[in-house]
């Protein structure tokens, strides 16, 4: 479904990844981990449109789309939820998820589909006519993930899900994550809760300053030695 | 008198409304001040009217060439001032000066187009008045302020109903966000610069009908007006813009009634400095 070969992207003079390549088969669940500044927005970002790379290719369904605008690929059927959620907070609750369905027209599928979050994310319907930005963090990334999943995307692309919010409201979040990979969508998400994001990935990929160092199925990467001492908090856990 | 002369405050501020309202929307989507927006309605206006005085056209025709030139001129505005510096990605700073450089360029324009001198807005409407209580309006007041406030409702709908307005809410908000949310963030750009320079356009020809007369450099002292507006309603804000338009009017028509008319700027914008000294951010702005 996507399949990205060689891609590097930088800030100004900084390469943030370089040489990255990685594949997103359909229907899969794939995480990218790493630590902090090891470029997992920046490829993110890439692949939604927001950055332009320096070099590589990114294929989406079989087009190249690098160097797309990220509306052209929203059209085409990604979508992404950004890190740190991104709600519009001086838009309502269901303003939020209209403008995810920005380029559909079928008034009926939109309402249907308004209608499946809700039930999804029951708290949704109760904050419906409230502004975005007074809801908590968890709600928040309830709402960005809704948000994203209107305008009926093939892959779904998700930055960091889990940065900043309560550990039982993070086991909600990849409950959910899981579930919409059961729907049918295929999710490419990027985590620093390595546990967590392996323990419901197909496969797995590492990133450590801008390269993919480790890949593999989403188990054998959580029983990987290496993996395990950097990003497991190493043996005496286990 | 004093709600005679609220009437006509209220009339003259409808306009500054109108002008505040495009730099506010401009700002909104862009994060700029947009420097060319009072030259580019005065352009668009000196059309409309040229097309009265010397083709004898109807009133109706100069209001739509205004609507249409000073769309026009926002969208050359937004194609060479605006976009290939944010496409460079360079400070807000710049585009501040390449507006003003758009700014110059239309102003001598109009001085070698239409003349530096000021030009009569023909009487269309009559001297009538109506007399309503113990208020007397006239005519032409009544449609300037008719107008105006038809204008803001229907924005006002327009924003926070339509698909297009909301679009432009996202954008104003966040435009990454708005962009991966699937929105073409510079058509909200587009249609955004054009419709603050189209809403001038209606002013300016309100403006020259109330006072009767248009002058080139007209642009430069409307276009502090409804920057003072903006500010004083709070950057970003479109019901402060409305707001605070109507409040700039009444000041300035009070101030002129009660004996002060040379002071007339002075006091309108000393009572601004004197409003923003308690409420930095404008009266409807935010806290950043």
């Amino acid at each position: 479904m996507l399949s990205i070969r060689d891609l590097s992207t930088s800030y100004g003079q900084i390469k943030a990844i370089r040489n990255l390549s990685l594949d997103v088969e359909e229907g899969k669940i794939v995480a990218l981990i790493g630590a902090n500044g090891a470029g997992k927005t920046t490829t993110m970002k890439t692949i939604a449109g927001l950055l332009t790379p320096d070099q590589g290719s990114i294929t989406f369904l079989g087009q190249r789309v690098e160097g797309w605008k990220p509306h052209k690929l929203v059209s085409a059927g990604l979508s992404l939820v950004p890190e740190g959620r991104a709600i519009l907070g001086q838009m309502t609750v269901l303003e939020n998820l209209e403008m995810g369905a920005f380029q559909r027209n079928d008034q009926a599928g939109i309402k249907e589909d308004m209608e499946k979050m809700m039930n999804w994310f029951p708290i949704l319907r109760e904050r419906l006519t409230q502004l975005g930005g007074t809801m908590s963090g968890g709600q928040q990334q309830m709402l960005a993930i809704a948000r994203a999943l209107m305008s009926r995307p093939k892959l779904l692309l998700l930055d960091e899900p889990s940065m900043g919010l309560a550990p039982i409201v993070v086991s909600d979040i990849f409950r959910v994550i899981k579930q919409i990979n059961q729907e049918g969508t295929t999710v490419l998400i990027v985590e620093q809760n390595v546990k967590q994001a392996l323990k419901i990935a197909d496969y797995g990929y590492v990133l450590e300053a801008g390269q993919i160092v480790y890949q593999g199925t989403g188990e054998s990467l959580l029983t990987d030695e290496k993996v395990k001492e950097a990003y497991l908090g190493g043996r005496k856990h286990e | 008198m004093f709600l005679q002369q609220l009437v006509n405050g209220l009339t003259v501020g409808s306009t500054y409304s109108l002008i505040a309202i495009g730099y506010t929307l401009i700002f909104g989507v862009l994060g700029i001040i947009n420097m060319a927006h009072g030259q580019v309605f005065i352009f668009g206006s000196f059309v409309g009217l040229i097309l009265v005085t010397n083709f004898d056209m109807p009133i109706a025709v100069a209001f739509l060439a205004s609507i249409v030139v000073s769309g026009i001129l926002g969208l050359i505005l937004e194609f060479t001032a605006m976009r290939p510096l944010r496409k460079k990605n360079v400070p807000h700073l710049a585009s501040l000066i390449s507006t003003i450089g758009f700014a110059t360029l239309l102003e001598e324009g109009m001085h070698k187009l239409f003349g530096a001198d000021s030009r009569a807005v023909p009487d269309t409407f009559g001297s009538q008045a109506f007399q309503l209580g113990s208020v007397q309006i006239r005519a032409v007041d009544l449609i300037i302020l008719g107008i105006a406030v038809v204008l803001m409702v229907v924005l006002h709908f327009w924003i926070n109903k339509t698909k297009v307005g909301k679009a432009i809410r996202a954008t104003a908000e966040n435009t990454e966000t708005a962009s991966v949310l699937g929105i073409n963030t510079n058509m909200v750009i587009v249609t955004t610069v054009v419709l603050a320079s189209s809403l001038g356009g209606i002013a300016g020809m309100l403006i020259g009908m109330t006072y009767s007369a248009l002058i080139p450099s007209m642009g430069m002292t409307l276009g502090f007006k409804g920057l003072a507006v903006l500010i004083l309603g709070g950057v970003g804000s479109i019901p402060g813009a409305m707001i605070c338009g109507l409040i700039l009017g009444v000041i300035e028509v009070f101030t002129v009634a009660y004996g002060a008319s040379s002071y007339r700027d002075a006091v309108a914008f000393g009572l601004i400095i004197l409003i923003l000294l308690i409420r930095p951010q404008g009266l409807f702005g935010r806290k950043a």
